[in-house]
């Protein structure tokens, strides 16, 4: 296995000058090769895919005009609809940040019976078309569902309320949190653990003091991934949430409404503003990710 | 640095480049078909594209067979019509962002209309160029309940009562919704004489009644039928009668308002496409067709209203009941005019579902 | 975590937990994959093989389906590879160096998996339909993208973009550059050191990027759906074959070929077994 490194994280001990502060220019020297190449290939890459696409969705959008833009962000139905898909999105995401690091913690560290079948289900999110899933879902936590029917006893309604929006899509974003942290998990040594015990940690020390620590990196990843993931679903969430307007309306079904319309520089314009808060939301995970690591690299 | 084993590393390399080999090889197998085989199908016989809306997908299969059997005995070419489907109005939008539709067979006038206004690949006059309007068969709403009708529903105001949960698609996605809306705003019209305010009231105590909001007609259908979900669905007679057969005729019942709205299906050729493709004639041939006999019975036997019943071989289909139906034209003055007043964005179906409108007026 | 209650009487090993607290953890570790994706998943099957195995197999045989079939693969067969090369060069320049703007680049590879499925067929639309800027000139030269093979190849290459890369990057940030410096400095050149020291290290990574990679392309609706135009037999994919079979009250033949779908994911997971399998049986005979 790797060298017991996992915790200093980008902690560079080897030749040439390391990150940090002794930074010069805009990118640290370096003795790798490569750099070159593979940003370039990564740009490029990125441009032609990603960043003109949006260019054009952000060009079609700026035909609104800035007053009717201001104004469709302040609709109250823009606004209910942009609430009920990041709240949804958090809510689930919360959920799998939780629960999906369990799973990925079991389904790493013991050998219990049915562990690769539950290991294989964990992708099902990303192969099911999220139709079927929605599909699916709705007809298990409908009133005359398997679960739904239970629920229902107990007064909790799930499928065609705000509720059933959160279940889909902690269906869909599971698999973020699970596989991200899946390799991590595998990756800590154990030796660390071996360590820390025979310095006298108790379990709950050791889970909190050394593993906890080397995980968050991916886990704020996993997390991140889930809620920006949940934030644009449509698919499957259509067929569960009842998308009753101001109640189960989703921001995605407000741009299918638009488009309805032929108004697509509204459409676009609501596509900009969730793409601008979905932004910013990863751009500030990412950002505390690299302060993360200086912390830790400046530590040592 | 703990690791050194140069073989196990070597090792897992050869089983590696093996392994992408393998993938390569296996993906190369995959296409190879698919590469090969689309041209050669496509240079054999001349294709129409027909880009239909969701329900009629039955309906074509038989109407597409019948044509080229029928198109072969007259000129003794084959011909293959591809078909797509979708909800009507997001046809509409893959049209004008350049799907390469031959003819366009939509639900409802405004869609085709669309087409020609925004992207004038449709001559204007479009709805003069075939008999009936282009619309060689119709529908109307009408409503389907489970079995035995439990709650008594008989007629539209029926659907406002406290006790009724009502299953429509939402009419902001569904050009099959916007029927039953309109359906129901001329019921009320009538009924209040022309009082919009208690028109309103009526509208706003309808939606307040609906629990689900699907966005196409048959996620509605599915709601309903499967979920078991509501106490009366809203729909096209055909999509009524189609849901009866596939899905249990002893578990639900057709009940017909005393009126109702005529939906007009219509149908066209693109103009843009057809000269470009050089499939005018076949289009146009394909669309006659429509209003043949036999094409005529095969409405009939979907459950549509065909434009000429004289035409139709009633043995081979079933005749349904006379209704009273009003047409958009006549109550709303055009369908463009509806869709403005009611349906654009802050009409009149989004006052109904602001928070301070629901219910209340 | 809770903590350790029964620790005075017996000191669990110094690396795991007890074995009441490691049971407790599995069961509510499977209650939650149980209601979440096993009960589904079940569901779907049942409805699949509601009328036996014979119903099944003629529902997926049936031309359009096999159509639907090719063209998904195809789809993934351009697209996955591409993402591989843009995730390892992406991966290798996030995480072997040190420059401004590294967290907006991150942050732009993540972008796909954030925009709304309805938006990325759209942009698509913006940029290759009638009304486009571009429209015009390619309908002139005859080139058909959107509606079409390419159209549907861009979106599924957007909506999967992040997966290779994101995958690799938590890994090799927790790497280090250390290994690859020790080889450079014994004299490898820079792509041997890649494919002799990081490659077999980020293996599994690699291959669990691949493999999700891989589902998601084969198993995107929304935005497809959107470039797809939906012609039966020609650009209809398995998850737009699916919806068309549902639509049509065909709700087998619809479960059935989503089963597939979710079987051919689960093909892959094999291949990862097996890769583990070789992984450990290798390890035994190093002794390491």
């Amino acid at each position: 296995m790797t060298a017991p490194r996992t915790v200093t994280a980008a902690a560079s001990p080897g030749p040439g000058p390391g990150p940090g502060p002794a930074r010069r220019g805009w990118r640290a020297p370096s003795v790798i090769p490569g750099f070159g190449p593979t940003l370039g290939i990564t740009l490029g890459y990125l441009g032609l895919v990603v960043l003109i696409p949006l260019a054009a969705l952000v060009w079609r959008s700026t035909e609104l005009g800035a007053a009717a833009f201001w104004d469709l962000a302040r609709d109250p139905r823009t606004l209910a609809a942009l609430r009920t898909s990041f709240g949804a999105a958090l809510i689930a995401a919360g959920v799998n940040a939780v629960f999906g690091a369990l799973v990925a913690w079991v389904l790493v560290r013991y050998r219990f019976a049915g562990r690769r079948l539950l290991d294989a289900v964990v992708d099902l999110p990303f192969a099911l078309p999220t139709a079927v899933a929605g599909i699916a879902l709705a007809a298990l936590y409908g009133p005359q569902g398997w679960l739904g029917k239970p629920l229902a006893a107990l007064g909790i309604q799930v499928a065609y309320a705000p509720a059933g929006i959160v279940v889909a899509l902690v269906f869909v974003g599971l698999p973020f949190v699970v596989r991200t942290l899946q390799p991590v998990i595998a990756e800590i040594d154990r030796e660390w653990e071996e360590a820390a015990a025979s310095l006298g940690a108790r379990r709950a020390q050791t889970v909190r003091r050394v593993i906890a620590p080397s995980l968050l990196p991916a886990w704020a990843t996993g997390f991140a991934l889930a809620l920006a993931r949940g934030v644009g679903e449509y698919g499957s969430v259509i067929f569960i949430a009842g998308n009753l307007p101001h109640v189960s309306e989703i921001a995605p079904l407000l741009i299918v409404i638009k488009l309805e319309e032929f108004n697509y520089p509204a459409a676009t314009a609501v596509g900009v503003m969730m793409l601008s808060i979905s932004f910013a939301l990863l751009l500030v995970i990412n950002l505390l990710q690299a302060w993360n690591r200086r912390r830790l690299t400046d530590a040592r | 640095m703990t690791h050194s084993p140069v073989a196990r590393r070597s090792g897992g390399r050869r089983r590696t480049r093996r392994a992408v080999v393998g993938l390569i090889l296996a993906a190369g197998t995959l296409m190879a078909p698919s590469l090969a085989g689309a041209p050669a199908a496509q240079a054999a016989t001349p294709t129409l594209l027909n880009v239909s809306y969701d329900p009629t997908r039955e309906f074509y299969r038989d109407v597409n067979a019948a044509f080229a059997e029928q198109w072969r005995a007259e000129t003794g070419d084959r011909v293959r019509v591809q078909q797509s489907h979708g909800g009507s109005g997001k046809q509409a939008r893959a049209v004008i962002d350049g799907l390469m539709a031959d003819v366009v067979t939509l639900a409802v006038p405004v869609d085709i209309d669309a087409i020609a206004h925004h992207s004038g690949r449709i001559a204007a006059d479009w709805r003069t160029r075939l008999p009936h309007g282009s619309a060689p068969y119709t529908s109307t709403i009408v409503f389907l309940v489970r079995a035995d009708n439990p709650k008594e529903i008989a007629d539209w105001d029926d659907l406002v009562r406290a006790d009724v949960a009502v299953i429509t698609p939402n009419p902001k996605t569904s050009g099959a919704a916007r029927l039953n809306y309109l359906a129901a705003w001329a019921h009320a019209l009538r009924r209040f004489d022309g009082d919009e305010a208690r028109v309103r009231a009526f509208m706003s105590r309808l939606f307040a009644n609906v629990p689900v909001l699907d966005t196409g007609a048959r996620g509605s259908t599915t709601t309903f039928v499967r979920r078991g979900i509501g106490d009366v669905l809203l729909a096209w007679e055909n999509e009524a009668h189609l849901a009866l057969r596939e899905l249990g005729a002893d578990a639900f019942d057709i009940v017909r308002p005393a009126r109702s709205i005529l939906a007009e299906p219509t149908v066209a050729w693109v103009d843009g496409h057809v000269d470009a493709r050089g499939t005018r004639a076949l289009a146009q041939a394909y669309l006659r067709y429509l209003y043949s006999a036999e094409a005529q019975t095969l409405a009939a036997r979907h459950f549509y209203r065909p434009a000429r019943p004289e035409a139709v071989d009633w043995t081979r289909a079933e005749r349904l009941p006379a209704m009273e139906l009003f047409s958009v034209d006549a109550v709303f003055g055009s369908w463009s005019a509806a869709q403005a007043t009611h349906f654009d964005d802050g009409g009149v179906f989004d006052q109904i579902y602001t928070p301070a409108g629901k219910g209340a007026r | 975590m809770p903590a350790n209650p029964t620790a005075p009487q017996a000191p669990p090993p110094p690396t795991g937990e007890p074995p009441l607290v490691r049971a407790g953890l599995i069961a509510v570790a499977m209650a939650f994959l149980a209601a979440f994706l096993l009960m589904p998943l079940v569901s779907v099957f049942a409805e699949a093989f509601a009328r036996g195995p014979a119903a099944f197999l003629a529902a997926i045989a049936e031309p359009d389906a096999l159509a639907a079939i090719r063209l998904t693969l195809t789809v993934a067969a351009i697209a996955v590879p591409l993402n591989i090369v843009f995730g390892l060069a992406a991966a290798w320049a996030v995480t072997k160096f040190e420059f401004r703007g590294k967290a907006l680049l991150v942050t732009l590879i993540d972008l796909p998996f954030s925009v709304s499925p309805v938006i990325s067929g759209l942009i698509y639309v913006l940029l290759f339909g009638a009304g486009s800027a571009l429209g015009p000139w390619l309908q002139g030269h005859g080139l058909q993208v959107l509606f079409a093979l390419p159209g549907i190849v861009l979106a599924t290459v957007f909506v999967t973009l992040p997966f290779v890369a994101r995958e690799l990057i938590p890994l090799m940030e927790a790497q280090g550059t250390a290994e690859e410096e020790a080889a450079l400095t014994l004299g490898a050149g820079g792509w041997a050191t890649f494919r002799r020291v990081t490659l077999p290290n980020v293996r599994f990574a690699l291959l669990y990027g691949v493999l999700l990679c891989n589902a998601r392309a084969m198993g995107e609706f929304g935005a497809v759906s959107v470039v797809s135009g939906h012609i039966r037999g020609v650009t209809n994919t398995m998850p737009l074959h699916v919806e068309i079979l549902y639509n049509e009250y065909n709700f087998l033949a619809a479960f059935a070929v989503a089963t597939l779908l979710a079987l051919l994911a689960l093909v892959t997971l094999a291949a990862k077994t097996a890769l583990e399998w070789q992984r450990s049986q290798r390890r035994r005979a190093a002794g390491a």
